[in-house]
């Protein structure tokens, strides 16, 4: 089985801070992480090629540095890793990007299976992975929770609000991770010092590797763009509680709750 | 299949009116569907268009028809014996079908986890963009476009999305955000019943069944009161002691996404931009630093209590009462005040 995972780099937003005088983001200092929806997809496939057997190709959309993703991918046992990065990508919406990760996956594959996480936690979207299933026209199930191979395939549960539905359905086919699937293993010594001593090679597609139309990406191939974006005002008057001991805080606490008809 | 594609200079003029997809769970409209039609209903008077709900089902009539009662102007019924389950297949292609047919402007649906596993594959099959997840929506008042306004960054950063040069205008809209549909006496719009073009080849993937929780969800949405665990809870144990004083307070288990990864507490719980959205009457945050992926996700809670350590922890300043002190100690202080109370009757 051919499997491949998309996944993508991206700053840890529960590190993100507000520079509160100027209202902008602070990213210097930010880690940058596997969107951990993403690692979940990895997991997946990791967990399939061992059942079932097969390979496991990552590929990242990205900047130059998005190849230490990868690395950590391979250093979780994927067999191979391609960066696509090109000037001509950057601004693509979800659409462009979409369009340029189906052109990667035709031109590295075919492939049975496709996982990718449910949404990434920088942008939030949860649109690239059905839009790549669309542009390659195979099924997908989304937000899986749950795999197990099957006679003619797989069988999945995909995670609703009201109560999961399973489905059936056979390769090829794209499916979007949520977290619930699995708990990513972590990669022993050995393998990250293989992966990031550069013993493994990181494959490098760019515009003139792939079959993209190239009025379809990049920030003019993009249907939406961004009118204006701002930070949010948030204005508290906070305030604080302290009394001579614990007790006595507690009980200026439930004073003020109990003002507020909130006890 | 031909793959669409967009910026193809498509006569926009020809695209009008306003749709929002009627989302139905087994043939219960799900409550999402009134807070699409308030805010489409809302947009449809701002730029005088017509409001167009849009049902893929079978054998909903009846629940369909109760839905006349708000302010839609016609509902388009795609009634087909393939659409009695759910299928990403079955619907995109009944909606997208639709979309080509009739040329709405704008389309909204729910960004529930139905709507945003179809709305991309409909917007990616006709050839537009979308965007995810919005809380507000607005019409330009220059050119009447449909501005789109959405967290990105964990909800560090607001920005607002424009779909200019392709049509329709697509979005999907969080849940809970939008002002419900106002109710009217007597019904306004009309039902109309559409035969789709769908075969069982079309349905790839197969439905087998919906499997109900055995464990009472978690229903962060409703609950009056949320007393939330962060990573200063440290393990399952200390959310134990947060069960607690949720349970004095009569109010629902919330977690930071922190406390989530770390594995103290199940998802269903999780609270902020990657979880739910929620707006109780009182939100107690403790051991919670207050990233503002988690802010986004209960700063519309009427009253924000925070327990915490570190007197510079974010938190404190988006809170009304701060407490700076060990949440082990705050808080059997607090369950021993509330219980006392309770018992003298005040």
């Amino acid at each position: 089985m051919k499997i491949a995972v998309f996944v993508k780099q991206v700053p840890d937003t529960n590190e993100v801070r507000i520079n509160q005088e100027t209202g902008t983001l602070i990213r210097d200092g930010v880690p940058s992480i596997i969107n951990p929806d993403d690692k979940n997809a990895l997991e997946a496939a990791l967990r399939l090629k061992e059942t079932c057997g097969g390979t496991v190709t990552v590929i990242s959309m990205g900047p130059p540095q998005a190849a230490g993703a990868l690395k950590e991918a391979l250093a979780m046992g994927a067999e191979e890793a391609y960066l696509v990065s090109d000037r001509a990508f950057g601004g693509s919406d979800t659409w462009a990007t979409a369009t340029i990760l189906a052109a990667a996956a035709e031109k590295t594959g075919p492939y049975d299976v496709i996982m990718c996480g449910r949404q990434a936690i920088d942008g939030d979207t949860a649109q690239v992975g059905p839009e790549i299933a669309e542009f390659l026209d195979i099924p997908q199930v989304t937000y899986v929770k749950e795999i197990r191979p099957a006679e003619d395939g797989f069988e999945v549960i995909r995670y609703t609000e009201t109560g999961d539905y399973s489905f059936n359905v056979a390769p090829p086919v794209l499916f979007t991770a949520v977290k619930e699937l699995n708990n990513p293993r972590y990669p022993g010594v050995k393998d990250i010092l293989r992966c990031f001593d550069g013993e493994e090679v990181i494959r490098i597609l760019t515009l003139q590797d792939l079959p993209v139309d190239i009025t379809q990406i990049g920030i003019k191939g993009s249907p939406t763009n961004v009118y204006r974006s701002f930070v949010p005002v948030k204005e508290k008057k906070t305030q604080m509680l302290a009394g001579t001991d614990v007790k006595a805080t507690a009980a200026q606490l439930a004073d003020r709750l109990h003002e507020q008809k909130l006890l | 299949m031909a793959r669409a594609k967009v910026n193809q200079n498509k006569n926009l003029e020809t695209y009008r009116d306003i749709w929002i997809i009627v989302e139905q769970r087994e043939g219960k409209i799900h409550p999402v569907t009134t807070e699409l039609i308030g805010e489409g209903r809302r947009l449809a008077d701002l730029s005088g268009k017509k409001l167009y709900a849009v049902a893929a089902g079978y054998g909903i009539e009846e629940e369909l028809e109760k839905l006349l009662r708000y302010e839609i102007d016609q509902i388009l019924y795609i009634r087909h014996p393939l659409l009695e389950t759910f299928s990403t297949d079955g619907y995109v292609k009944a909606i997208a079908g639709l979309i080509e047919k009739l040329k709405p402007e704008i389309v909204l649906s729910g960004a529930t986890s139905i709507g945003r596993d179809i709305t991309p594959r409909i917007a990616a099959r006709v050839g537009t963009g979308l965007t995810a997840d919005c809380t507000k929506l607005d019409i330009d008042e220059t050119d009447g476009k449909l501005l789109m306004t959405r967290p990105a960054f964990g909800g560090n950063l607001m920005a607002t999305i424009v779909c200019p040069n392709n049509r329709p205008q697509m979005s999907t809209v969080r849940p809970g955000v939008m002002e419900r549909a106002r109710v009217r006496e007597h019904a306004y719009g009309k039902l109309v019943e559409v035969n789709p073009d769908l075969c069982a080849d079309d349905i790839r993937v197969r439905f087998r069944e919906t499997i109900r929780r055995e464990k009472k969800a978690v229903n962060l949405t409703e609950a009056k009161v949320i007393v939330s665990g962060g990573r200063g809870v440290k393990g399952e144990e200390g959310f134990r002691l947060i069960r607690s004083l949720a349970d004095a307070l009569r109010g629902e288990v919330g977690a930071s996404r922190a406390a989530v990864e770390a594995g103290f507490i199940d998802s269903g719980h999780q609270v902020g931009q990657t979880g739910t959205t929620v707006r109780p009457e009182l939100y107690v945050a403790c051991g919670i630093s207050g990233a503002i992926q988690h802010l986004a996700g209960m700063e519309e809670s009427k009253c924000i209590v925070a327990i915490n350590k570190d007197p510079n922890a974010p938190i404190f300043k988006a809170c009304d009462y701060g407490i700076v002190g060990d949440l082990n100690e705050v808080i059997p202080a607090l369950i021993e005040e509330i219980k006392s109370r309770e018992a003298d009757g005040v």
